[in-house]
């Protein structure tokens, strides 16, 4: 199982990538849409984990771009304002929604929900 | 004063400068410039249309009287005339029919007398008097025959006239009586004999005495000189100056108002009697003649009276009705306007609310992220796992994390409008699975729980954990503030448009009128020191809203606080997906 995370705080995604390594997963990230887009060359990713927000290319409009690049690939939005908007939105395109901070056993938990492990 | 009091209406006592709920208008001088308006309005026409009645009647009344005493008057004249008329036209028709020698015959002259006395009454002697002015035939009861009226004016009058008729006087006799005096035709000579009767004034009396005059009327002739000819009701006898103006001459029947010796206002009808040095008048007292007036006058001003104290009552009334009217559509007005400044206030601190959270989650999820990656890499890399002391330290990060993402979260649930999910709840049930929660405490503290829900409530529709989480709320929020052995009033009524009532009541410690207003700021908490997050009313503040409630708190410092919550019964809009909250920031 192989995971992209995306997410303009690096410091975060690098820790959580970290993390999810120590658990056995294989985690790349980016930090920014353009970033994501460069690595998801090989549609090789089973779950994108993103950010709502991010400056660029937001989560929803990355998100939107690689469906249509990888169909198969899934979706768990992360956010830290969880506005109603970001909700209905994350909600409705994505296979879960979750708000900063998150625990690390909850978003392996989601993933591998979404993966249907 | 109090009796007044209580007919005072709200309004009056409403200071408009004032308080939150500042008014548009000054009620009392609204009041007061509506009723001066109205007052106006209504009853300057009516004034005016009864003063036009009022004098349209009394001139009327007037006329009709000046009409009905000239029409009385013009009749007495007639009778009066007729009377003299009659007398004198028998006397000329004697002068031209009889020849001056049967004239001079006393017993032709007595038998002529007798005639005149049986056809037409009132003679009472009867005269011839030659062109020397010597009387050379008489009959009658008094000693005349040979009398020299040579120098007497009315002898001198009827030669010159033809006829004449003489003022009443006492003459030769004492007694009042007049003289009727036609001059005989002219003899071949050219002498002129002059046929000369008296009349008695009683049947010149009786005419007048016969006309019917109501009240205090009065009817009589005088003479030329205002001397009464005949006898007076209220003026004297006979040949006593009357106290009236006299008349200045008409040919006609004419009516004037004077005043009597009294004072009195009179109106005097009046007529001269052609050929006859009389002026016929009838009397009458105004105010007599008034009385109908005084009467229709008094009957106006007490429905003039009457109708300007109802109306003013009705001004009043329908014054203060409008005013109240207004005074409450501008004290709702008011209370909207506090009302939405209040919710505006609440919406701007949820935003900001939800800012800030939002800046907090993302460092708060690199900490996160951090310390468990360094307690990871303590776990897997079996480096210092046995060390409590750092591995408590790095647990006391992530639980001060857990605790912050707690707060930020409530916040952003207190700033988000998610919509609802709908059911269809039994209150009964619902403070029953509440209190489930409680029961232990309520029990170890003797909290006594009184109930007061009827069976009959109707069941409603609401989003069951949210209103679960307002309930908890409030009877956590009631539980802190009572001491051991409290009480707490869970009641719960139909209220009017189809809406539910529910309060829950305590008997703790209260909320200071200075705390009531801010109870439902996020963070504002009385009861930081025992780590209250100041989230707890703000939140359910903000659920109470979500299901198109209000919630509202009474409270006195001592004596504990209510706090009541409406809800519609149904529902309005679409049903929403429930929110997924997770995290529990470990």
């Amino acid at each position: 199982m192989k995971i992209l995370l995306v997410d303009d705080e690096m410091e975060l995604v690098t820790a959580m990538a970290e993390r999810l390594s120590l658990r056995g997963v294989d985690a790349d990230w980016a930090v920014s849409g353009e970033q994501a887009m460069e690595l998801v060359d090989g549609c090789d990713y089973d779950v994108a984990v993103l950010d709502v927000k991010m400056p660029g290319l937001s989560g929803l409009d990355l998100r939107r771009t690689l469906s249509g690049k990888c169909p198969g690939m899934k979706f768990i939005f992360l956010s830290g304002h969880g506005s109603e908007s970001d909700f209905k939105a994350g909600s409705a395109e994505a296979e879960c929604y979750l708000i900063k901070p998150v625990s690390i056993e909850d978003l392996l938990a989601k993933i591998r929900e979404a993966v249907g492990e | 004063m109090s009796f007044l009091r209580r007919f005072r209406p709200e309004f009056w006592d409403a200071n408009p400068e004032a308080g939150p709920n500042k008014s548009l208008f000054n009620y009392r001088r609204t009041w007061r410039k509506t009723v001066m308006l109205l007052a106006v309005v209504a009853l300057v026409p009516l004034l005016v249309m009864t003063f036009i009645d009022y004098n349209v009647t009394r001139t009327s009344l007037k006329s009709e009287n000046e009409l009905r005493l000239a029409r009385v008057t013009s009749n007495t004249r007639r009778a009066v005339t007729y009377f003299l008329d009659e007398r004198k036209n028998a006397l000329e028709f004697i002068a031209r029919h009889e020849t001056l020698a049967s004239m001079s015959s006393p017993a032709r002259l007595a038998e002529l007398l007798r005639g005149l006395q049986s056809s037409f009454g009132g003679f009472v002697d009867l005269g011839l008097i030659n062109s020397g002015g010597r009387q050379v035939a008489y009959v009658g009861p008094y000693e005349l025959l040979g009398r020299d009226y040579s120098d007497q004016e009315w002898y001198l009058r009827t030669l010159n006239k033809g006829a004449y008729i003489s003022d009443v006087y006492r003459g030769f006799r004492e007694v009042p009586h007049l003289i009727v005096a036609v001059k005989c035709p002219p003899t071949r000579s050219g002498e002129c004999y002059v046929l000369r009767a008296t009349l008695s004034t009683a049947q010149f009396n009786a005419i007048l005495a016969d006309i019917d005059l109501e009240g205090s009327g009065d009817v009589f002739i005088i003479n030329k000189d205002g001397v009464l000819q005949t006898p007076s009701r209220w003026h004297g006898q006979v040949l006593v100056p009357l106290h009236l103006p006299i008349p200045d001459y008409s040919d006609k029947t004419s009516v004037y108002y004077a005043a009597d010796a009294d004072g009195r206002e009179i109106l005097a009808g009046y007529a001269y009697i052609t050929d006859t040095p009389y002026i016929l008048m009838v009397v009458k007292i105004s105010s007599e003649i008034m009385q109908p007036w005084y009467s229709i006058r008094m009957e106006l001003f007490w429905m003039l009276a009457v109708s300007i104290a109802v109306i003013l009552l009705v001004i009043v009334g329908v014054a203060t009705r409008m005013v109240s009217k207004i005074f409450i559509a501008d004290h709702n007005r008011a209370k909207t306007l506090h009302h939405m400044e209040h919710t505006n206030r609440m919406a701007s601190i949820g935003r900001l609310a939800a800012g800030v959270a939002h800046e907090i989650n993302n460092p708060l999820a690199i900490i996160n992220e951090k310390a468990g990656l360094i307690r990871d890499m303590f776990t897997y890399m079996n480096k210092y796992q046995a060390d409590d002391r750092l591995m408590g330290n790095i647990d006391s990060i992530i639980q001060s994390v857990q605790r912050c993402g707690t707060i930020t979260k409530r916040l952003l649930s207190f700033a988000r409008h998610i919509d609802v999910s709908i059911d269809r709840i039994a209150f009964k049930d619902l403070v029953g699975e509440v209190l489930g929660f409680l029961k232990k405490e309520a029990e170890f503290r003797s909290i006594e729980i009184i109930k007061d829900i009827p069976d009959d409530l109707p069941d409603f529709e609401s989003d069951r954990g949210k209103l679960q989480q307002i309930f908890l709320n409030l009877v956590n929020n009631a539980f802190q503030a009572m001491s051991n052995g409290g009480h707490l009033h869970i009641m719960a009524r139909r209220a009017e448009g189809d809406r539910l009532e529910f309060m829950v009541e305590d008997d703790g410690c209260g909320i200071p009128e200075s705390d009531r207003k801010r109870i439902f700021e996020p963070f504002f908490s009385t009861k930081k020191s025992k780590g209250g997050t100041g989230l707890g009313l703000s939140i359910t503040y903000g659920l109470v809203q979500e299901l198109g409630g209000s919630m509202t708190v009474k409270s006195e410092v001592g004596q504990g606080a209510a706090f009541t919550i409406t809800l519609p019964l149904r529902q309005q809009g679409n049903k929403a997906e429930s929110y997924e909250d997770t995290a529990s920031g470990r």
